[in-house]
């Protein structure tokens, strides 16, 4: 099914007598494997509004991520979460779409310090799983009318509506950058090198550590600033000087290697072409470093640090359960075969009480069970 | 404002509440003598009032459960309260219902610089955080201009903003995790100081949701590091599109004040008149204010200060110190005041697109006349968030009622022009009757659908957000 208009979505859903598979790109198939009746967003294109000098963006769900990104940087804007594309990681093809973005509350380096996909959604139109279209939230910026099921249908994973339409807040895209480089700390030293940098007052806006792993190349750790010339190198300067402690620092300055550094980072390059399963844990960040010893002692062959060390990427053997005990905070499994997901947990187990609240929203979101069952458990 | 009858069956049930509560709770936390109760009977929304049943003021999140059990288990309706600051009535109480303050519960729980967090127990005031991590030279974003005086529970129900809030965001973007109570007793963790949630984000979907799905007793929040200094430049021009138009191009230039905020000609003459900051006499006053290190501000306000130029201001004030920063704020600061000075007044605080800034003000104006009545509007040009201060005279009699109406009007036309109700001060009973004029029934069915799942009986926080007619089939449930 691939509906062309928001009124043809709505039937479709009314009138499906079964489960559906929403599928926007198709490129982030994360999540329990689903069977059900192919729905597309694909043909649900097009910008609706964008007004640079509002810095507010309308789309159509099936748009590709791709023309947005062209759309906003004509104006010298972007979208400030940095999303995520996952298809080297997962080796999946097609043109992600900004509705699997929000679905799955996609972000990226940038997070650390501007917030997450979430955080930029100003307004949904969504059909809920009896064909009702709704709305919620809208194009303004502040905007505390009524529940925020915007932030709901964030990362819900087209398993409460499938989004028909999405409006955002973005931003400028600043016209300088630099990158701060530590080489060859291990992993708890740059854990407190990325903290101290991020107790500055100097916005780093990406904070990174790849260990030598699976690279060969010496360990990095990477610091990103932006803003104004001359802004970047004020801080650049000053960050360096705090640093001090933590070995020589290089700074990179070359637009185009940033560019190739952090897409490198946002992508988890390290890990494509590499089999084995990939776990992504959010945690405090300083919990970072100790919970990258525990996976490895767990098998993990490779991990990247992003977030100051709140985010932890592990490259782990095929089929392995890699949940910590203990863990404070959780765990995603990315990327494993079909069998695995759906033999492991792929989010983390909610607490009972918070169990039956998601259950009681599906069942008023989508009372047919036909939406992605089974995805998010 | 129509309120629901209130149930006399839980009314006679006083006494026996009344003593099941002095068994859970120290007697100086609990409040039910008549005169006593009248304390509580309003927030900052002064125009309605009811006492309550009676009042609890517990010390923790498992008093709070303990209370929230006996209420569930009576079908005691319950209005959670933070501070009583709420312009929209968002914790008003109903003759039926108890009050459960989260005033005394003020405690730090946790401190973590190196994690950007604070832990804190929600009856903490807003500006009170940030005096917990001042000495590190840390602050709370959020900045309402209630923050003396507001508890951060109360920011949380009602997704709280402020002047600073185009650079940082509002309070669902600095909140991190909860502890909440349900309705029924139990209690639940969200979130943490790890971001992002992995299931559904019900953090998000409780901020904001105007204490009608849980107490959240604990949060943790982001906290950040001051910036090296701020400076803020004036600006006067004849007319509201061309103070539109810089906003516009100011954004455009790629430029991220921390603040824009504009004021219209009635409020700076009022504001003048009481504060006597020297501003200029013009249609449409701006402030900016940028951020950074002198040579990182120095460089923003070059480029703001150029678009300022292009655009013929009658007046163009840069400030050089800290006492003129003070005074192009202090107008500003004492705008609320100065209206006051004048006459009663309501303040509404509908969000509209930045480009129909002169259109709205246009239609203000003549509303202003067809009504009788003046406004003054102060105005969060950056991200849209308008404050029209509608002045009246509470003891003529059907005055409110034309201002009620004249501000039902204003609000109509921000949702017409493709913005929305409320932008920070959340629905309360104030705009509850409105909702249709921003949402289809479906819209707002699904959103009491979220309601039926937290709180099934429909306990917390009773006639809010919600038109009454709306909701009568589910409250009677």
């Amino acid at each position: 099914m691939e509906p062309v208009s928001e009124s043809e979505l709505s039937k479709m859903i009314a009138g499906a007598d079964g489960p559906l598979q929403i599928i926007g790109g198709g490129t982030r198939p994360v999540g329990r494997p689903v069977d059900g009746a192919a729905l597309s967003l694909a043909k649900l294109s097009g910008v609706v509004e964008y007004e640079p000098g509002a810095l507010t963006l309308v789309v159509k769900a099936g748009t590709p991520v791709a023309e947005i990104e062209r759309l906003l940087a004509a104006e010298g804007q972007r979208l400030p979460f940095e999303p995520m594309d996952h298809r080297g990681l997962l080796g999946t093809k097609g043109a992600p779409t900004i509705g699997g973005v929000v679905a799955a509350n996609v972000s990226g380096p940038r997070r650390v310090q501007a917030g997450a996909c979430r955080d930029y959604l100003l307004g949904v139109k969504f059909v809920d799983g009896t064909g009702r279209i709704l709305k919620n939230g809208g194009r303004v910026m502040k905007n505390v009318t009524g529940y925020d099921l915007v932030k709901l249908m964030a990362g819900s994973r087209g398993t409460l509506g499938v989004l028909s339409e999405v409006s955002f807040k973005v931003l400028p895209e600043p016209p300088a950058a630099a990158v701060l480089r530590l080489g060859g700390l291990d992993e708890a030293r740059a854990g407190e090198a990325m903290c101290a940098a991020l107790r500055s007052p100097f916005e780093v806006t990406g904070a990174a550590h790849l260990p030598a792993d699976i690279t060969g190349e010496n360990a990095a750790t990477l610091l990103r600033i932006e803003g104004f010339e001359a802004s970047v190198s004020y801080r650049a300067e000053r960050l360096g000087d705090l640093l001090d402690g933590f070995g020589k620092v290089e700074v990179e300055r070359d637009e185009a290697q940033i560019a190739q550094t952090w897409s490198a980072v946002r992508d988890v390059k390290a890990f494509h072409d590499h089999a084995g399963d990939v776990w992504r844990y959010s945690v405090r960040p300083t919990a970072g470093p100790a919970l990258g010893a525990s996976l490895r002692a767990m098998g993990a062959q490779a991990l990247q640090y992003d977030w100051s060390g709140g985010l932890v990427w592990a490259l782990g053997p095929e089929g392995a359960d890699m949940r910590p005990e203990g863990l404070d905070g959780h765990a995603t499994l990315i990327r494993a075969g079909k069998e695995t997901r759906a033999r492991l947990p792929v989010f983390q187990p909610e607490a009972a009480p918070i169990q039956k609240i998601s259950q009681a929203l599906r069942d008023r979101f989508d009372p047919r069970g036909i939406l992605n069952p089974g995805l998010m458990g | 404002m129509e309120m629901p009858t209130p149930d006399s069956s839980v009314i006679g049930k006083k006494p026996q509440l009344i003593s099941r509560l002095m068994e859970l709770l120290p007697n100086d936390a609990i409040i039910h003598e008549d005169i006593e109760t009248r304390a509580y009977e309003c927030d900052a929304l002064t125009a309605y009032r009811c006492a309550p049943l009676a009042v609890v003021l517990p010390s923790s999140t498992d008093e709070v459960a303990a209370v929230l059990r006996i209420c569930h288990e009576m079908r005691v309706p319950v209005v959670p309260r933070g501070a009583g600051t709420s312009l929209a009535g968002g914790a008003l109480p109903t003759a039926d219902s108890v009050i459960l303050g989260v005033a005394r519960m003020t405690e730090i729980l946790e401190t973590d610089y190196d994690n950007r967090v604070i832990r804190v127990q929600t009856g903490r005031t807003n500006l009170s955080v940030t005096g917990a991590v001042e000495e590190e030279n840390f602050f709370y974003a959020p900045d309402p201009s209630s923050q003396l005086a507001c508890a951060i529970a109360g920011n949380i129900a009602m997704n709280s903003g402020g002047a600073h809030c185009l650079k940082y965001g509002v309070t669902t973007n600095n909140l991190l995790g909860v502890t909440m109570v349900m309705m029924d007793g139990e209690v639940v963790e969200i979130g943490g100081a790890h971001l992002d949630a992995c299931g559904y984000d019900l953090l998000g979907l409780i901020c904001g949701s105007e204490g009608q799905l849980g107490v959240v007793t604990e949060a943790t929040l982001r906290i950040l590091h001051k910036p090296e200094g701020a400076r803020p430049v004036l600006m006067g021009y004849d007319s509201s599109e061309v103070a539109g138009e810089v906003v516009s191009d100011i954004i455009k230039a790629g430029v991220l004040p921390v603040a824009i905020e504009f004021m219209d000609r009635p409020c700076i003459r009022a504001t003048e008149a009481f504060a006597g900051a020297g501003y200029p006499d013009c249609e449409a006053l701006l402030i900016v204010e940028v951020e950074g290190s002198e040579a990182e501000i120095d460089e923003q306000l070059e480029v703001i200060l150029d678009i300022a130029r292009r655009h013929d201001p009658v007046e163009l004030r840069e400030s050089r110190s800290s006492e003129e920063s003070a005074r192009i704020w202090l107008g500003r600061k004492s705008a609320f005041g100065a209206m006051g000075q004048i006459n009663d007044y309501m303040c509404l605080d509908g969000t509209i697109p930045v480009s129909q800034l002169p259109f709205v003000l246009r239609r203000i104006g003549e509303m202003s006349k067809e009504y009788g009545l003046d406004v003054g509007n102060v105005f969060h040009a950056g991200d849209g968030n308008m404050h029209p201060l509608i002045l009246f005279d509470a003891n003529k009699p059907g005055d409110l009622e034309l201002c009620e109406a004249f501000g039902a009007d204003i609000l109509r036309l921000c949702v017409e022009v493709g913005g929305c109700l409320t932008g920070e001060h959340g629905v309360g009973i104030e705009k509850r009757d409105l909702m249709f004029d921003q949402f289809a029934p479906d819209d707002l069915d699904i959103q009491m659908a979220v309601k039926d799942v937290f709180d099934p009986k429909w306990l917390l926080n009773p006639a809010k957000v919600f038109p009454l007619a709306a909701s009568a089939g589910r409250r009677a449930a």
